[in-house]
């Protein structure tokens, strides 16, 4: 009898794990705040050459770096369901275009994120700008 | 900043294998056009030339001169500056957010090449303590050795010391990359959130103390490893950005990357969370 009864809780736990907080088994302060602590993609994923852009190709050749540079640290993250990249000028997710098709792997997706975030970082319409105009002292 | 409506079908982040976190940071409402002509520069930075070339004497000014003189070069259009006779001066080359060639024939007092974003940096001596700190992106290269707390806080780039550097390399990073061509002080990488280190020589005692996030490389003997830094797996993909680095940084091209150690934190002083905000909200 006990056995029979070890076994039905087992699958239990293993349910609640795919549902809501991904592969990883959550922790008491997880479960109790019914989310996540921490990041849910790899931060540390060192960026496949490969995989570069013809965009980020010109950009790195502009600059004179031999490679990727700060874009290293730069991968494609998500916030509320949607893909995004986080800016750090600006202190905030930028969501990537639903346009845009994104292929189904991190690296590839990285490098598209990178390729957006210089686009926007560079763009007149990017928020620093009207701070820098406002508030610029030399 | 407006809310966006979560649905209860299966969103574009979840069909991608990505999770159904909500993370903080503020939603980016102003839309640009991915597909505008390229420009690869921040708004209001100078076009400069790399080709374009001129020396600049700083013997006789205050850094404050130095750095203001740098700024109206570049506004002329000039690529690669000559600084000569720095003399150990303090905060030189601070907040260049440009592309730019800088080249000092000298050594550098302490936080030299603090706050930069993008500039190319070879310094032909040493540098005291906190060089490049805060450092966005760019690579600063040292030809001898660095003091204490090299590299302090930097978001992002390259940051090169061919020497040996001092006590709490890397303290507070939160991206980019650390080559050490020699040995390395103590705390090296104290409370790291994320990037990168890599040590050819020894390093001292309580390295990773405390890091949240990020990865070191470690070629020589470790004095002790800090608290919650734990050893992990060195990937093929590991070797391989190792190798480019090191060739990057023009030391240790025949360094064998496949006996280095790599460090990671083992996630265990991690007590921190959104709902803390809430919380500190209600205690006030």
């Amino acid at each position: 009898m006990p056995k029979k009864k070890n076994k039905k809780l087992s699958k239990v736990k293993t349910k609640e794990v795919k549902g809501q907080l991904g592969k990883k088994k959550e922790t008491a302060r997880e479960k109790m705040i019914g989310q996540s602590i921490g990041y849910r993609y790899d931060v540390n994923l060192l960026p496949d050459y490969s995989k570069i852009t013809p965009f980020l190709k010109k950009y790195i050749e502009a600059m004179g770096w031999d490679d990727l540079n700060w874009l290293e640290d730069v991968h494609m993250g998500y916030e509320e369901d949607r893909p995004a990249v986080f800016c750090r000028n600006a202190n905030g997710w930028v969501t990537i275009p639903s346009s845009i098709k994104l292929p189904n792997n991190q690296q590839d997706r990285d490098m598209i994120a990178r390729e957006l975030l210089v686009k926007f970082q560079m763009s007149p319409k990017h928020p620093l700008v009207d701070l820098k105009k406002a508030y610029l002292k030399f | 900043m407006a809310n966006i409506k979560t649905v209860s079908k299966k969103s574009k982040a979840q069909s991608m294998g990505m999770h159904t976190e909500v993370l903080t940071g503020r939603t980016q409402q102003k839309f640009f056009n991915p597909d505008e002509a390229e420009n690869f520069y921040y708004f209001g930075t100078y076009d400069v030339d790399f080709n374009k070339r001129t020396e600049l004497d700083v013997k006789d000014m205050t850094a404050p001169e130095a750095n203001k003189e740098i700024d109206n070069l570049m506004s002329q259009g000039y690529g690669t500056i000559v600084i000569k006779n720095p003399q150990g001066k303090h905060s030189l080359g601070v907040g260049i957010l440009n592309k730019l060639n800088l080249i000092f024939e000298g050594s550098l007092g302490y936080f030299g090449m603090g706050s930069c974003d993008g500039p190319i940096v070879r310094i032909n001596g040493r540098v005291g303590w906190s060089c490049a700190e805060n450092l966005m992106a760019g690579k600063v290269v040292i030809e001898k050795n660095a003091g204490s707390c090299f590299g302090a806080a930097i978001r992002g780039g390259d940051l090169i010391c061919k020497g040996s550097v001092g006590a709490r390399t890397g303290i507070d990073m939160k991206g980019g990359t650390i080559i050490i061509g020699g040995d390395a002080g103590a705390f090296t990488g104290f409370m790291m959130q994320r990037g990168r280190i890599i040590i050819l020589g020894d390093v001292g005692i309580n390295l990773g103390d405390s890091m949240y996030d990020g990865t070191i490389f470690v070629g020589g003997e470790i004095g002790s490893y800090g608290s919650d830094a734990v050893d992990s797996e060195l990937t093929s993909n590991d070797q391989d950005w190792l190798k480019r680095k090191l060739k990057v940084a023009e030391i240790g091209e025949n360094f064998d990357v496949s006996k280095m150690k790599k460090i990671v934190a083992g996630k265990k002083l991690w007590n921190y969370d959104n709902l803390e905000p809430t919380e500190k909200k209600g205690a006030i």
